[in-house]
């Protein structure tokens, strides 16, 4: 086997096609991690102790497991399970197995958000007399969110170069298109390195743009900063 | 309960491969962490930016990719044949995240107080001993945490190994699997079961750790 440019170019048209579908899957598996990351934050809020520790238990589990395993799980043991089984496609199987792996670190990075809200801000809040909605949602999240944004971009990034596993359970993207073009002419190597070059086109622009923002926020949002000026 | 303990024990065969790679894999990752991570702290120029280059390729392209590339492109491509797929997926693994890891000791070596540097040359130390005596203790107790974190990372990445044929517990889970398709259930469960209970000594490691970095220091 040895390197052909003739192949690499004839392949880039074809991973491209797959581009699409791998960047839509990233973003659909994120904002079903970034919904379904509250329910960890609200299951940790039911006032019901042995609860509480139910479901962090089920969230470490959950993170602490290879995502690879959980997708088969979903894509091919769900539709076995009694009752409630019910047999996904490959595209939803993906969304969900990622989005609730994923969706257990985010819900780590909405707490720190929450949790670096001073004591103040909350003490005072209850003396102003604001009811709960208000208190979130024109207090607390305000200063929540923001600081968040930098990790919550990175997330995005590590959940971008995770979706290739998808490819496994049979959705046609980047990965996939370039082991059937393996399979079929038997080379590898120029579609696979294809896909490697539009991963790193795709995530490294990403990650210098978090790297600014992260950098932005970071001056905005220095304690000492601020008392300073 | 019958069919538990016999996909248990089908699984443990795979237990062997698993527990190798994870073992070498942490082992050489963080060696090329330590390594990478002091170099892109070093002010030598060339060995700063070859290191960088190293870290973006590989922080930017996907692990999946990566062994896949690694396991059909370099035998072919280059001539390297590097005995067996374990060691393919092992270097893999220990590029990917010892690039992901050297972050870590830039990081932490660069968050050490720069008066603990302006002491050192002060009291006339050379740049070994400022690093060896000086930096490395205060940024190494700043590592851990993260350190430990991503050793359950590198454990999960493990079960990728599966998918260029290596036999580790998930092979077995889909061998085991592809014959009693109706005890699919059961069989994920369990894989998933074992890679907790391999995690388990990982996470409180990390939590130990946690402890560790903040015992003795001043906390703002």
């Amino acid at each position: 086997m040895t390197w052909s440019w003739e192949v690499f170019f004839e392949v880039i048209p074809i991973i491209f096609k797959g581009m699409w579908i791998t960047v839509g899957l990233t973003i659909v598996c994120y904002l079903f991690a970034a919904i379904f990351g509250f329910f960890w934050l609200f299951m940790d809020r039911i006032p019901f102790k042995p609860a509480n520790w139910l479901f962090k238990w089920i969230a470490e589990f959950i993170r602490s497991t290879p995502p690879l395993v959980q997708l088969f799980f979903i894509y091919y043991a769900w539709p076995m399970v009694p009752v409630i089984g019910v047999s996904l496609n490959p595209f939803s199987a993906a969304v969900l197995g990622l989005g609730i792996h994923f969706s257990t670190y985010l819900s780590e990075v909405y707490r720190s958000g929450i949790e670096s809200v001073e004591k103040g801000q909350w003490e005072a809040a209850t003396a102003l007399n604001l009811s709960t909605s208000q208190k979130w949602f024109k207090v607390i999240l305000p200063q929540a969110i923001p600081p968040t944004i930098p990790m919550l971009g990175n997330y995005l990034i590590i959940m971008f170069k995770e979706v290739p596993l998808a490819s496994t359970i049979g959705v046609v993207a980047m990965l996939h298109l370039a082991n059937d073009y393996g399979a079929q002419y038997y080379k590898y190597v120029e579609p696979l390195t294809v896909v490697a070059i539009f991963f790193l086109i795709l995530s490294y622009p990403s990650a210098l743009l978090i790297k600014k923002l992260e950098d932005k926020y970071n001056r905005r949002f220095d304690k000492k900063y601020v008392t300073e000026s | 309960m019958g069919t538990i303990t016999e996909i248990a024990l089908v699984l443990l065969k795979g237990i062997k491969v698993t527990l190798i790679v994870l073992v070498f894999s942490i082992i050489l990752s963080t060696l090329i962490a330590l390594i990478a991570g002091l170099s892109r702290s070093s002010s030598n120029l060339l060995l700063n930016k070859f290191t960088g280059f190293y870290v973006e390729i590989f922080r930017g392209t996907s692990l999946i990719v990566q062994l896949f590339w690694f396991s059909y492109a370099l035998p072919g491509l280059f001539n390297i044949h590097l005995g067996s797929d374990i060691w393919a997926g092992v270097l893999a693994i220990s590029l990917n995240y010892g690039a992901y890891m050297s972050e870590i000791v830039r990081g932490s070596i660069a968050a050490v107080a720069p008066g603990q540097t302006e002491a050192s040359v002060a009291l006339n130390m050379s740049k070994f001993q400022r690093m060896r005596h000086v930096i490395l203790p205060q940024a190494v107790r700043m590592m851990l945490p993260e350190y430990g974190n991503y050793l359950i990372q590198i454990l999960k990445a493990t079960s990728l190994v599966s998918l260029i044929g290596l036999m580790d517990i998930l092979y077995y889970g889909d061998i085991y699997r592809s014959t009693h398709l109706s005890d699919a259930p059961i069989v994920y469960i369990l894989v998933l079961v074992f890679y907790f209970i391999l995690a388990l000594p990982l996470i409180a490691f990390t939590r130990k750790m946690e402890s560790v970095s903040k015992k003795g220091v001043a906390q703002a």
